[in-house]
């Protein structure tokens, strides 16, 4: 064993190099997209100018006269966000408490692979299923002339955002060191009692990590939002026909040109930044977490 | 033994590319090499049978269709990334003045459907033009139920949109209830919705939708052809000015806008210009 070691030693470097090579590309492929995106989509702000851009409440990108504002847009997605997050995370949060610390082993295997499924199911699939049962459900209960709507984007971005927030918890919530739970016992307190008040205050900055997840995944997600929001750039409410961040970018990409084009890049560059706030907002609480 | 193995496997796999490699070279005398197209998603049925078509009687050629949308297919010839652009919508004049040139293929109807279930059966091009610009709002209004009319259109940029706003004179003031990406999108959500409103090719008009008369005229390739059905547009295939196509490129190009070629424009839904 030994003397193997001794011989393989310039393979040893030569794997080093090239774990390191591969470990560069994601850095790299990081770095281009910021810098490529930057590039592109600097432009079209200058020409627009930032305060019409991000604060303009008309958005005509193929019109005679165009007019690039965002504002419906960026309010959209932070709607649209918010909604999913309020209807998503208690779902998830108390889900994961009682697959945690309640649920009997067989039944906590059942629902975690179950949420593991959920998480795997392609977004085009929810975004299929939306359009087909959720978009007249809405319709017909509501009686509103059409389903697709800020409403509809939400309920489907609350599923999609389950299976991150209730794994994300487990996780956290299965950290937490028994003795905090037996001295909690042992005072008196009843088990619910002691998941409440020991349990989840110990794993909260793992939860919380789990919701900024979240908001990241429902900022993100493109596909199923554009089969159900309608893509009308208007000012959000629940029943309008809504555009979010992504589908503006993707919805017009495929024909745009010109200006258009360079607006599109602009508009990633303004949803690349609130994710990398997301971003940073999740690596602060983990740190927070792990200093601890 | 290991060791042995590990050698011998990349070399077994590069002698079966290589091996796999020699197998596609052309086995006719005729025409080799390979034709790419890029463009409107809505000429994917037409390209795509005449592609065959076309490779059929030329087995050397390997034919490339790149849906990717009218604009994008503009910009791939100028930027030289296929050999002949596909456009359903006319060229811009400043894609004309960087040395584009168009030829029309075919024409295509644009078809405004409706739930089959809607008593409505037919509009006048005026009425069309209302309701998209919302001055009607109510089916009642236009001798349908009492319900309100749902706007169904494409996304900017969309080579049907434009084409429909072009010709009942909507541009840009079309009040969608919803934006969609694709025709068959369009086509879904409207069967979804008994009082929805949407439009799309002709060509891909399927019976879960029906399509309306436009000033008594129903769009079917008779009366696109001879003009009567007022809501069309054209296929464009998009060249470069002074760039000579290929040798299979110039084939293929020659052999689609022929009258041999027109059979196979007519089956895939579209009429064919020539």
């Amino acid at each position: 064993m030994l003397k193997r070691a001794k011989t393989d030693k310039p393979a040893e470097a030569v794997i080093h190099g090239i774990f390191f090579l591969l470990g560069f590309v994601a850095v790299g492929c990081v770095l281009l997209i910021t810098v490529y995106l930057v590039i592109a989509g600097i432009p079209a702000i200058r020409e627009i100018g930032l305060i019409p851009f991000l604060f303009g409440t008309r958005w005509a990108s193929t019109a005679a006269e165009p007019s690039f504002g965002i504002l419906p847009i960026i309010l959209t997605s932070v709607y649209g966000t918010a909604g999913a997050i309020l209807l998503g995370v208690p779902v998830g949060f108390f889900t994961a408490v009682y697959l945690s610390k309640i649920a009997p082993a067989k039944v906590r295997a059942v629902l975690e692979s179950a949420a593991g499924l959920l998480a795997g199911i392609p977004s085009v699939v929810y975004g299929l299923v939306g359009m087909l049962v959720l978009v007249p459900a809405i319709r017909n209960l509501f009686h509103v002339p059409d389903g697709a709507s800020l409403l509809a984007a939400i309920l489907v971005l609350a599923v999609m955002i389950l299976p991150s927030i209730i794994k994300v918890s487990i996780t956290a919530l299965d950290a937490v060191p028994k003795e905090y739970e037996d001295a909690s016992l042992a005072l008196g307190a009843t088990p619910i009692e002691t998941y409440f008040r020991v349990s989840v205050p110990a794993a909260k900055s793992g939860i919380a990590a789990a919701v900024v997840l979240g908001v990241g995944r429902a900022m993100g997600e493109a596909m199923a939002v554009m089969m159900v929001a309608g893509n009308v750039a208007n000012m959000p409410s629940l029943f309008q026909s809504v555009r979010f961040l992504t589908t503006a970018v993707a919805s017009e990409m495929s024909y745009s040109s010109g200006l258009q084009r360079e607006a599109l890049f602009s508009i990633a560059l303004v949803l690349f930044f609130f994710i990398m706030m997301i971003n940073a907002g999740l690596n602060f609480l983990l740190k927070r977490g792990a200093g601890k | 033994m290991k060791k042995l193995l590990a050698a011998a496997l990349p070399a077994i796999l590069a002698f079966a590319l290589l091996a796999g490699c020699m197998s596609t070279s052309p086995s006719d005398g005729g025409l080799s090499g390979s034709v790419s197209t890029d463009g409107s998603t809505s000429m994917e049925k037409v390209i795509g049978a005449l592609g065959e078509a076309f490779t059929t009687e030329n087995p050397g050629v390997k034919f490339t269709y790149n849906p990717t949308g009218s604009g994008s297919g503009i910009t791939a010839v100028l930027e030289g990334r296929c050999d002949i652009g596909l456009s359903s919508r006319g060229l811009k004049d400043d894609e004309k003045a960087q040395g584009l040139a168009e030829t029309v293929l075919a024409y295509d109807g644009i078809a405004v459907i409706v739930h089959p279930e809607n008593p409505v059966t037919g509009l006048t091009l005026e009425q069309i033009t209302k309701i998209y610009t919302g001055e009607i709002t109510n089916w009642s209004e236009v001798g349908g139920n009492d319900a309100e009319i749902v706007l169904i259109g494409r996304e900017a940029g969309s080579g049907t949109r434009d084409g429909f706003e072009s010709i009942t004179g909507t541009e840009d003031i079309c009040k969608y209830r919803q934006e969609l990406t694709s025709t068959g999108d369009v086509i879904t959500t409207v069967s979804q919705n008994p009082d929805a409103v949407g439009y799309a090719s002709l060509a891909s008009v399927k019976d879960s939708v029906r399509a309306l008369s436009v000033d008594d005229v129903l769009p079917t390739e008779d009366t696109v052809k001879d003009g009567s059905y007022k809501i069309q547009r054209p296929f464009l295939l998009v060249t470069k000015t002074g760039t000579a196509l290929s040798e299979p490129a110039q084939a293929f190009f020659d052999y689609i806008t022929s009258d041999a070629a027109a059979e196979i424009i007519a089956k895939a839904g579209a009429v064919s210009a020539n």
